[in-house]
């Protein structure tokens, strides 16, 4: 594994958590996953400091949802040991963690409004009557002001928009206060403005001491608004800011493809090498009759 | 007039039937809401087979009924879940291989042992007319349990039917919750079983909750109706079927199945004219 830029990081860490030392909110050593013989991670070491924002990035299979799945405590590695704030999970759900699932598990059509879905998160804090305290009642329209989403509360989670069903699961992710934010591909299934305005709303959670670990397909948006990154595929090949790793050798190890990186006006730009395939590189055999007649 | 329309009401087996009919109804009604939107409407049906087979075993065992049949239903709506929880069986598969080889134990031990003294038909087609006051007693203690759980754990039942893993990571003991619901649902199934029978319950699990679903997207709201129109349904079709002198779990059920086509139609009806009207705006 490549680590670079750690320095940097490190400061960029202490920044963030207010100048204060540098603590380790999550610590992966040793890890290793799978769900069948075949391991999915391979001795995985990571650390993620408090008031961090990460970005976990790899192709599809490289073993990022199963990453975060066990940071959360939904899944127990086969060998290693996870930490968060220090303690071990041993397959217990990690404590004050916020997560937002990928948009595309929801149930669109299950009879829930904003407000319900936003107060799941409080499920554990919140006492055993079935319907919100004042206190409930208080935070939630306190969070749901702050990301604008104020007046869709009594709304069924269908009717919004890409951007807004966004807001309303980071809501529930917020609304207990959690010390690190896990999302898994915020910005999968949402346009470009859309994914725009959700980074740029964790850069700014982030800019209030929120550390936050994330995982995306979208390399050019990690490189534009994430400090850290982290490429996998079933190990971890790099680490560090996307300038010093998003580079061509790192990048066709991670996605075992011929990647392209450009600099342009000070942004770094990344693209799969575009190749000129026949139809019999990409199906060697015929699917349909007429096509090989 | 009224002393007409009160008539049926001066039968203690009407009256005991009547109180057992609405319990029933709303159980099943409040009960039905979670299993719909788990998107295990088969349970009902499976499961009240799976609590047939516990209760020729719990006959030919001499075991208390209740007791004996409770314990099946409740392993096997246990099994369900961790057949579906460990492994790539759907719940749709699960349920049919464990409820339906509980069923076929009944079956088999029937046919074993043919002199038999009590007869299952009561458990099969349901005997509302023969529910004795100790049998409305089980069904309204059954009843405030499974209402008084539910409404203690409204909000683990609710973030973990909605989504379980998700639920699990926000702290949410859902092993121990989808344990209590299964419990909560062979009890119900069990009381029911004497009233609607093995072959109505899965409807009277169903039809109340799919009618309230298409009258509402808020959950509590759901709830409410689901439960409101177990209970009613219950009330009115025991009522009829003094009447039309038709069996009043099948009249129960029918009056479920029409209230659903007309909620149907009247709901797809305002969505055409909403989107008539969003057609003419644009």
């Amino acid at each position: 594994m490549r680590r670079v830029g750690v320095a940097a990081a490190a400061k960029a860490g202490a920044h963030q958590s207010g100048g204060s030392c540098v603590q380790a909110l999550v610590e992966l050593q040793d890890v290793t996953f799978g769900y069948g013989a075949a391991p999915v991670l391979e001795k995985i070491d990571l650390h993620l400091h408090s008031g961090q924002f990460a970005a976990l990035v790899g192709p599809s299979g490289a073993g990022k949802t199963s990453l975060l799945k066990l940071i959360l405590g939904s899944l127990r590695p086969t060998r290693g040991e996870i930490r968060i704030d220090g303690r071990a999970l041993n397959g217990r759900p990690a404590p004050q963690v916020g997560y937002v699932p990928q948009l595309e598990t929801v149930d669109w059509n299950f009879p829930v409004t904003v407000a319900q879905v936003v107060l799941m998160g409080r499920t554990r804090q919140s006492g055993w009557w079935p319907w919100p305290t004042k206190a409930d009642r208080r935070v939630l329209a306190t969070l749901l002001d702050s990301l604008e989403i104020g007046q869709l509360a009594e709304r069924h989670i269908r009717d919004l928009s890409g951007g807004q069903q966004q807001r309303v699961f980071l809501a529930r992710a917020l609304i207990a206060k959690p010390d690190l934010l896990v999302l898994d591909e915020p910005t999968t299934g949402v346009d470009m403005r859309t994914a725009e305005n959700v980074l740029h709303m964790l850069a700014g959670l982030n800019r209030q001491g929120m550390t936050i670990l994330m995982t995306t397909h979208d390399l050019n948006a990690a490189a534009a608004h994430v400090p850290w990154v982290v490429c996998l595929n079933r190990r971890i090949i790099a680490q560090g800011r996307p300038e010093d790793v998003f580079n061509v050798a790192t990048l066709n190890e991670t996605y075992q493809a011929d990647m392209l990186v450009i600099h342009q006006d000070g942004l770094l730009l990344v693209q799969q090498r575009p190749h000129h395939h026949t139809y019999h590189d990409v199906l060697p055999n015929p699917i349909l009759g007429h096509v090989a007649a | 007039m009224l002393t007409t329309l009160l008539e049926p009401f001066q039968f203690e087996f009407f009256r005991n039937g009547t109180i057992a009919a609405v319990l029933v109804g709303g159980l099943c009604g409040l009960i039905g809401v979670y299993i719909v939107l788990r998107g295990m409407s088969y349970i009902g049906h499976g499961l009240s087979h799976a609590i047939f087979g516990g209760a020729v075993v719990s006959f030919v065992m001499a075991w208390n009924f209740y007791v004996g049949a409770g314990l099946w239903g409740f392993v096997a709506a246990v099994l369900i879940n961790q057949t579906v929880r460990r492994t790539k069986i759907g719940a749709d598969a699960a349920i049919g291989v464990i409820t339906t080889a509980s069923f076929a134990i009944g079956v088999a031990l029937i046919s074993r042992y043919r002199r038999f003294t009590r007869s299952f038909d009561a458990a099969l087609f349901g005997n509302i007319l023969g529910v004795t006051p100790q049998d409305v007693w089980m069904v309204a203690g059954v009843t405030v349990l499974v209402t008084v759980i539910i409404f203690f754990f409204y909000k683990q039942l609710l973030f973990t039917t909605f989504d379980a893993e998700v639920a699990q990571v926000y702290g949410v003991q859902t092993q121990w919750v989808d344990t209590m619901f299964a419990l909560l649902l062979a009890a119900a199934l069990i009381v029911s079983m004497q009233i609607l029978g093995v072959t109505l319950i899965a409807a009277a699990l169903v039809i109340p909750a799919i009618t309230a679903r298409l009258m509402t997207d808020s959950f509590d709201r759901m709830v409410l109706a689901s439960t409101l129109i177990g209970a009613l349904t219950g009330l009115i079709g025991m009522y009829l079927s003094y009447y039309v002198d038709v069996a009043s779990g099948a009249t129960i059920v029918l009056l479920q199945a029409t209230l659903f086509g007309l909620v149907l139609t009247v709901t797809s009806l305002q969505k055409r004219a909403s989107q008539r009207l969003l057609h003419t705006h644009v």
